[in-house]
């Protein structure tokens, strides 16, 4: 099977996001890393690839910087990437961002996309959703199993009540949860051969597009604060200070 | 008012219609102008009552069939939109909700506002808040494509209180066929067992992280919970790791909680964490690391070990 995999390169998380003051966009330097998020689709891409002797390409979106978080990708075991990278595209909403991947993603033809369940730095949630719809696709989300048995992929959606179990067959998007596979680390033979690896970067413009956002961020203000507790260390008596206050919140 | 018709889409969850949808009903009538709700189940004649109670003077009835409903539902979503003109539409942050409303921006080309905490008409502009970075900072974002404007608010948002209004007129819709982007059947559905209080109305919720160590340990926290007459809850870290069901997920992508008291054990406070539970009335943490982000929202912060903490809070509580 063709596997598509969406991720996302995005500022690491270990050191504090910022917007920028001017345009509200989330600060992105040069050294972003792959999403977490969508390690698990790479993940999952590789298995079903594994499973039936197909490939797996990367598609993502967004500002290149030094292509580390896409090498992370490669590493593993992706075939190739194509990366979207345009300045028109700065701040794209997930309709214009899901218009572009799509278009690109169609433009190669696939069996299977896969996507995470919602991005770390954007968390909009509804990309992959509208990537199904632009392709045609059935979209089985939020999948925490996934089972290929022949030409049918049966996924078990998580859902707030617990789970379905869902099936077809066809061209399909499915959106993976944190929970579905083991990622895999990169052995060193792969980040050699990473390095490699064919990266396509294109533009808007070679996908014969234009994207533009529907949205516009008008003010970022701080919230409200919570006031600052009390902190203590336990000495075998903290559990006393909890009984007082669950007396007094009323609730023994 | 740009905002004359407001559409409220209702997934119906155990013969009733989701909690969320109720807070955005009672959310959308503070707007004025026509109400509706478009409903995504078998519904029934109590249920359409409700709806009507809550303020929907119309229900349109999508009754979903074997196949996974979200593709078909946003197809007939769209030409329900073509014919009536609604100005808003707001769904729920659920999977159901996010999946047709991703799907129906795509098919009407119109953006979605994702992880709403308030939406404000004023004029032409429809105004949605979300919280960034754990809710230390609200954003606040405008739609520029035009109408409809399509937002998936977060549960727990608004209070849902009914008010008087009688049962709506009911239009019963069409699911179509959508070729293969409806090709999709769900086979099987497994609903869990649920005991005791519900996560999202307990006045109390014990919840459980990593710090907790180990599955086994899990047994602490549900003899915690059940001397409190508490709901356990639970970080994504323990879900992945198979301790406990994505059910009681509290955070981000799980439920969100404002119970009378948060105990939250071995939780770090990863802003993901924070955005389900921060407006808890009063939170306490038991983390071994004094820098543990989750301090910095807790009332009573105990700075200890979870193994020693809590088996002496359950002496106590039993002692009492
Ligand atoms: C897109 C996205 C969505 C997400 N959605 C959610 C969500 O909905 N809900 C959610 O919870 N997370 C979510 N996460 C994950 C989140 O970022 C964190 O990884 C997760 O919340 C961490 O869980 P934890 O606190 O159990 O584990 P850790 O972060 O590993 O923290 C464990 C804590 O336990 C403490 N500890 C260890 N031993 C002891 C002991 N003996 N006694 C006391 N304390 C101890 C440690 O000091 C540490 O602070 C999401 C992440 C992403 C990227
Ligand atoms: N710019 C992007 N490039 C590639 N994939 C993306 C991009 N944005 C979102 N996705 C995919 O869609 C999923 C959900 O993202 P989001 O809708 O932003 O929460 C992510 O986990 C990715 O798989």
């Amino acid at each position: 099977m063709r596997v598509m995999v969406c991720v996302k390169q995005i500022p690491d998380p270990a050191s504090p996001y910022e917007l920028d003051p001017d345009t509200h966009f989330l600060r992105r330097p040069t050294d972003q890393v792959l999403d977490d998020t969508d390690r698990y689709g790479v993940e999952m891409g590789l298995m079903i690839a594994e499973q039936t002797e197909g490939s797996v390409a990367l598609v993502s979106m967004g500002p290149a910087g030094n292509l580390q978080g896409i090498r992370q990708a490669l590493a593993m075991g992706a075939d190739r990437a194509i990366v979207i990278d345009d300045p028109t595209l700065r701040g794209a909403d997930s309709l214009a961002t899901a218009r572009i991947l799509s278009a690109a993603i169609g433009r190669e033809g696939f069996d299977v996309v896969i996507a995470g369940t919602e991005s770390t730095d954007g968390y909009s949630g509804v990309v992959p959703q509208q990537i199904a719809e632009f392709l045609d696709a059935p979209a089985l989300t939020f999948a925490k199993k996934v089972d290929l048995d022949g030409e049918r992929i049966r996924i078990e959606r998580q859902t707030e009540y617990g789970y379905d179990l869902v099936e077809t067959t066809g061209p399909v998007v499915i959106t993976v949860t944190a929970g579905v596979v083991e990622p895999r680390y990169p052995t060193f033979k792969g980040i050699m051969a990473a390095k490699s690896k064919p990266i396509d970067q294109i533009t808007a413009a070679d996908l014969g597009i234009t994207a533009t956002s529907g949205q516009e961020i008008v003010a970022v203000r701080p919230a409200p604060e919570r006031a600052a507790g009390e902190i203590i260390e336990d000495e075998g008596q903290a559990h006393i200070r909890i009984i007082q206050l669950l007396e007094q919140a009323k609730v023994i | 008012m740009a905002v004359n018709t407001t559409w409220v889409f209702v997934e119906e969850q155990d013969g009733k219609p989701a909690a969320i949808s109720l807070e955005l009903l009672t959310k959308a009538r503070t707007f004025g102008g026509q109400l509706a709700a478009v409903l995504l189940g078998t519904g029934s004649a109590e249920l359409f009552a409700e709806l009507g109670r809550y303020g929907a003077t119309r229900v349109f009835h999508l009754t979903p069939d074997e196949r996974l409903p979200t593709a078909a539902a946003a197809a007939a979503m769209a030409e329900l939109v073509g014919s009536h003109a609604p100005d808003l539409l707001l769904f729920g942050l659920t999977s159901t909700d996010r999946d047709v409303a991703g799907r129906l921006s795509a098919r009407l080309g119109k953006p979605v506002i994702s992880n709403a905490i308030e939406v404000a008409i004023d004029g032409d502009d429809v105004t949605v808040t979300n919280e960034i970075f754990g809710g230390a900072q609200l954003v606040d974002t405008v739609f520029r494509a035009g109408a409809p404007y399509l937002v998936l608010a977060r549960p727990k948002s608004f209070p849902a209180e009914p008010g008087d209004g009688d049962t709506p007129e009911l239009i019963p819709v069409e699911m179509p066929e959508v070729g293969q982007a409806g090709s999709a059947v769900v086979t099987g559905r497994h609903v869990e067992e649920r005991e005791g209080p519900q996560l999202e109305e307990a006045a109390v919720v014990v919840s459980a992280g990593r710090g907790m160590g180990s599955v086994d340990q899990m047994a602490i926290i549900e003899e915690l919970a059940g001397l409190l007459g508490a709901a356990v809850g639970a970080t994504r870290a323990i879900v992945d790791a198979d301790w406990i069901p994505y059910s009681r997920q509290v955070g981000q992508t799980g439920k969100t909680v404002k119970p009378d008291v948060y105990i939250a054990c071995g939780v770090s406070g990863a802003m993901q964490h924070l955005v389900g539970m921060k407006d808890s009335k009063v939170i306490i943490a038991i983390n071994k690391d004094e820098e543990a982000p989750i301090f910095g929202v807790s009332d009573l912060g105990i700075v200890g070990d979870v193994h020693k903490v809590l088996p002496n809070l359950i002496a106590a509580l039993k002692a009492r």
